[in-house]
């Protein structure tokens, strides 16, 4: 579980997270908004990478903000990028075995604690490619294959389907879904396409302007008014 | 059970990955001919001169090695090797003169105490990439330059600095006693470059080198992944600065006398050029980066053509680098040389069809 109690970010003059107030319990959350609504500095909050002006994060009972953002990994908070970051130089295998072995995990698993992480996400391609070879499509589950390799508690998952093809969106919202079941983290998704959104996760929450202007089971949040006027502007 | 079965497979794979592939052997194996050639063959075949030159490579290819690894490895530039090189020279030079150490020990102080110099200088990293990264160890080294012309190089006094300005007959700088002569000293060079080669790979090729390679290409993706990156930078620094180190001490030894003049602050910058040249992500980038820098100017020399054209070659050299070859002249030239070989084994094919035809 995760409760975010008053979380507030300002870059400068702007305010990108308002007193966010949110629990995010078990299973694939959505987190929906417009374009700058702040989803993706709430995980650059939860990684470490922004520290907030005020508000707590407790994460399964631990306050998440007086840990070091490279302990957070470690600690289970796994994320993908907006922009894909598979490293491009690493075969498939290392790419995630990377993520195991500054884990707390021990050696004696990695090997296979990595397979079946690169199995679990349908990655196919021998685990000795390298990165640099793979398409879009392969990089994205490359990446989901890092977030979920070993005991990850949190995965966040930043716009994972952006750019891919029906085809393969069709297969990532598979694994996506089926991540709290596989590793039993709870898995929070962002993403504005709302028939991934809707096949995913059970409950949704919705930011605007750094505002959290709804929350509760994703078909009833989708049919709010609200929401509906943040993302299409209808007045 | 599909799954089940194409896990085993990958792991499989995996475990077939440990023993040497064919290509893998005959790689190895070639090396190993080509080292012996050099060890063994190069002091039969090259005169003094070329002995010399070729012992300064030895010691360079350790400075472009430690500097790809910055520059290559963790997309970190510095441009303050020449100082660094400096450090490790001087801190040999003064435990050579005070001490009857062992050579080999020597080197091994000369390159951790440069190690926690380096550190230092690579302190600024911790907050700062790019070209003020570059400015900021350029700035450091210029001071240490400067320091190191106030203190002078050790020639034999006594006291810390080791100098004494009214000295009328220098000793020169020792040499291990199983290699005094220059041919032995640069077969003695070329296996201390061998087992610094040997230590970066062993690093490039495991953790450090996937979280420098992570580290690279995205530092946010670096921390997602638990790397400690501040760990890991100065680790690549301590690594650099210990090559670098042990290269200065091989330094001492080769050329027997030190001179504050002969470590300028703008060699750093065509250091760096010819590193680039070479190519960062190799290890024989750095051989063919210590050939351009010591075996090109030398060369020319004895053609009695000025090396100050090496400073257009080397300007021209990273233009094309930057533009066509990122991965540098050690990753080009077996390219061309393999498409080379490509044209010309199809224009023989299709000259006696076309023989025939007629």
């Amino acid at each position: 579980m995760i409760e975010v109690e008053g979380l507030t970010v300002r870059y400068g003059g702007v305010t990108s997270l308002d007193a966010m107030s949110l629990t995010f319990t078990e299973g694939t959350c959505g987190l929906i908004g417009p374009n700058g609504a702040g989803k993706t500095t709430f995980f650059n909050v939860l990684s470490g990478f922004v520290r907030p002006a005020a508000g707590t994060v407790r994460a399964f009972g631990v306050d998440l903000m007086s840990m070091a953002h490279f302990r957070r990994s470690r600690w289970g908070v796994r994320r993908t990028f907006q922009t894909e970051q598979a490293i491009e130089e690493l075969s498939v295998f290392d790419n995630v075995a990377m993520v195991h072995e500054h884990s707390r995990l021990g050696r004696a698993s990695r090997r296979q604690d990595v397979l079946d992480a690169i199995s679990f996400v349908g990655l196919d391609a021998d685990p000795e490619t390298q990165v640099r070879t793979l398409g879009a499509g392969q990089r994205r589950l490359v990446e989901v294959a890092r977030a979920v390799v070993g005991r990850p508690r949190l995965v966040l998952l930043d716009e994972p389907a952006a750019g891919l093809p029906d085809q393969e969106t069709g297969h990532l919202g598979e694994v996506i879904r089926r991540i709290p079941e596989h590793t039993g983290a709870l898995a929070i998704l962002v993403d504005h396409d709302m028939s991934l959104v809707s096949a995913c996760c059970q409950t949704t929450a919705v930011l605007d302007f750094g505002k959290l202007i709804a929350s509760g089971a994703t078909a009833d949040v989708l049919r709010d008014d609200a929401v509906i006027r943040a993302y299409l502007g209808v007045a | 059970m599909g799954a089940d079965l194409s896990l085993r497979n990958t792991a499989d794979r995996r475990t077939s990955r440990r023993r040497p592939a064919r290509p893998q052997l005959i790689r190895i194996a070639t090396i190993a001919v080509l080292l012996l050639f050099v060890l063994f063959g190069f002091p039969q075949l090259l005169s003094l001169y070329y002995i010399d030159t070729m012992t300064q490579v030895a010691v360079y290819s350790m400075v472009t090695l430690a500097l790809g690894v910055l520059v290559g490895w963790v997309g970190l530039v510095s441009l303050g090797q020449v100082a660094v090189l400096a450090i490790g020279a001087w801190v040999a030079a003064r435990l050579l003169f005070a001490t009857a150490q062992p050579y080999p020990v020597v080197l091994l102080e000369a390159g951790l105490i440069t190690m926690a110099a380096g550190v230092l200088i690579g302190l600024p990293a911790l907050r700062l990439r790019g070209l003020y990264l570059a400015l900021i160890t350029l700035m450091l080294a210029g001071a240490i330059t400067v320091v190191l012309a106030t203190v002078n190089f050790p020639n034999g006094g006594h006291g810390f600095t080791g100098y004494n300005g009214s000295l009328v007959h220098i000793p020169p700088i020792r040499r291990p006693s199983i290699a005094s002569g220059d041919p032995a000293y640069f077969r003695y060079a070329v296996i201390v470059a061998i087992l610094m080669f040997a230590l970066v790979l062993a690093h490039t090729k495991t953790k450090p080198g996937r979280a420098w390679a992570a580290i690279r290409q995205s530092e946010p993706a670096a921390l997602a992944a638990g790397i400690n990156t501040t760990l890991y930078k100065l680790w690549a620094f301590a690594l650099a600065s210990f090559v670098t180190g042990v290269a200065g001490g091989v330094l001492a030894g080769a050329v027997h006398y030190l001179y504050s003049i002969g470590f300028p602050t703008q060699d750093s910058i065509t250091l760096l050029a010819v590193t680039l040249m070479g190519g960062v992500y190799s290890m024989w980038g750095a051989v063919v980066a210590a050939l351009l820098y010591q075996f090109l100017p030398a060369l020319l020399n004895n053609w009695g053509v000025s090396a100050d054209w090496l400073t257009i070659l080397f300007g021209l050299g990273v233009l094309q680098v930057l533009t066509t070859a990122p991965a540098g002249l050690a990753d080009q030239v077996p390219k061309d040389l393999a498409r080379l070989g490509r044209r010309l084994r199809s224009r023989a094919r299709r000259k006696p069809a076309t023989g025939s035809a007629s």
